[in-house]
């Protein structure tokens, strides 16, 4: 972990219910506050929060139909990073074959949907996904600065 | 940030601008683009979504915007977005949106350019 210790974590076990990503994104929102992110780099961890939420909630198929969430605050000795897990124990998918969203594409497609990776990847520094039949692992972080 | 959102609508000389609060998940997505049909049946071909009272999107709400661009592209209308927070303008130029909706920092910004 590049000598990063765990200084403060929090874990949240939602419910896959209609709104339940905006408890997670308000969780991540006091933890980063507390860590003294700056307001833009908050706003971008909020809607990571939230498309890694929908993902699990619609994609998972999870039988017990919930999501658990660890939000980690690493650093040395003060905070410089947030890393925030996301799991479920659904069907799990191959990430290599999921096809990149494309907007030209997506104005003729029926299905306009699929998004929720591509902005997740464009808003926080580092994502990693390990995926399979016992579900899916979604690990992102975000630096303080 | 409540889970719920209001749509408005001004029509102000042949642009109609609509306005949204709160968060713009799939229900409200489809609210605006129910408020967008409307107004494309009244004759509107330019329309303005102002997002001033959005700080927060999802993915799916996105969806039934592309869905409402597209619409525009079929009659040969404008479709614009303004008053976008930093992160949900950062999702839109991640998604490709900007290439065919444009972006203005603010409401006059906008009117300007869309009614010249």
């Amino acid at each position: 972990m590049n000598g990063l210790a765990t200084l403060r974590e929090v874990t949240l076990t939602l419910p896959m219910a209609p709104d339940m990503e905006v408890a997670a994104s308000k969780t991540a929102t006091a933890i980063a506050e507390y860590m003294k992110m700056s307001p833009d780099r908050i706003d971008e961890v909020r809607m990571a929060v939230i498309e890694a939420c929908i993902n699990a909630f619609e994609h998972s198929h999870s039988s017990d139909r919930q999501v658990t969430m660890t939000f980690e605050v690493v650093g040395k000795t003060e905070p410089e990073e947030l890393r925030i897990t996301v799991k479920d124990t659904g069907i799990g998918f191959d990430p290599e074959t999921l096809e990149e969203p494309n907007i030209e594409r997506k104005l003729r497609d029926d299905r306009k949907r699929g998004w929720g990776l591509k902005i997740i990847r464009g808003l926080m520094d580092s994502v990693e996904i390990h995926s399979g039949d016992d579900g899916t692992t979604v690990i992102m972080s975000k630096r303080r600065r | 940030m409540t889970a719920s959102s209001n749509v408005t609508v001004e029509r102000r000389d042949g642009v109609a601008v609509i306005y949204t609060q709160g968060y713009i998940n799939n229900q409200a997505g489809e609210e605006v683009a129910r408020v967008a049909y409307t107004l494309i049946d009244e004759g509107y071909k330019t329309l303005l979504i102002n997002l001033g009272g959005t700080t927060i999107v999802n993915s799916i709400g996105i969806s039934i915007l592309i869905v409402i661009i597209e619409k525009m592209i079929e009659i040969d209308g404008r479709l614009a977005f303004c008053s976008l927070t930093p992160t949900i303008e950062k999702t839109f130029h991640i998604m490709g949106l900007a290439q065919y909706a444009p972006i203005y920092s603010d409401e006059t910004a906008a009117l300007a350019t869309l009614r010249g």
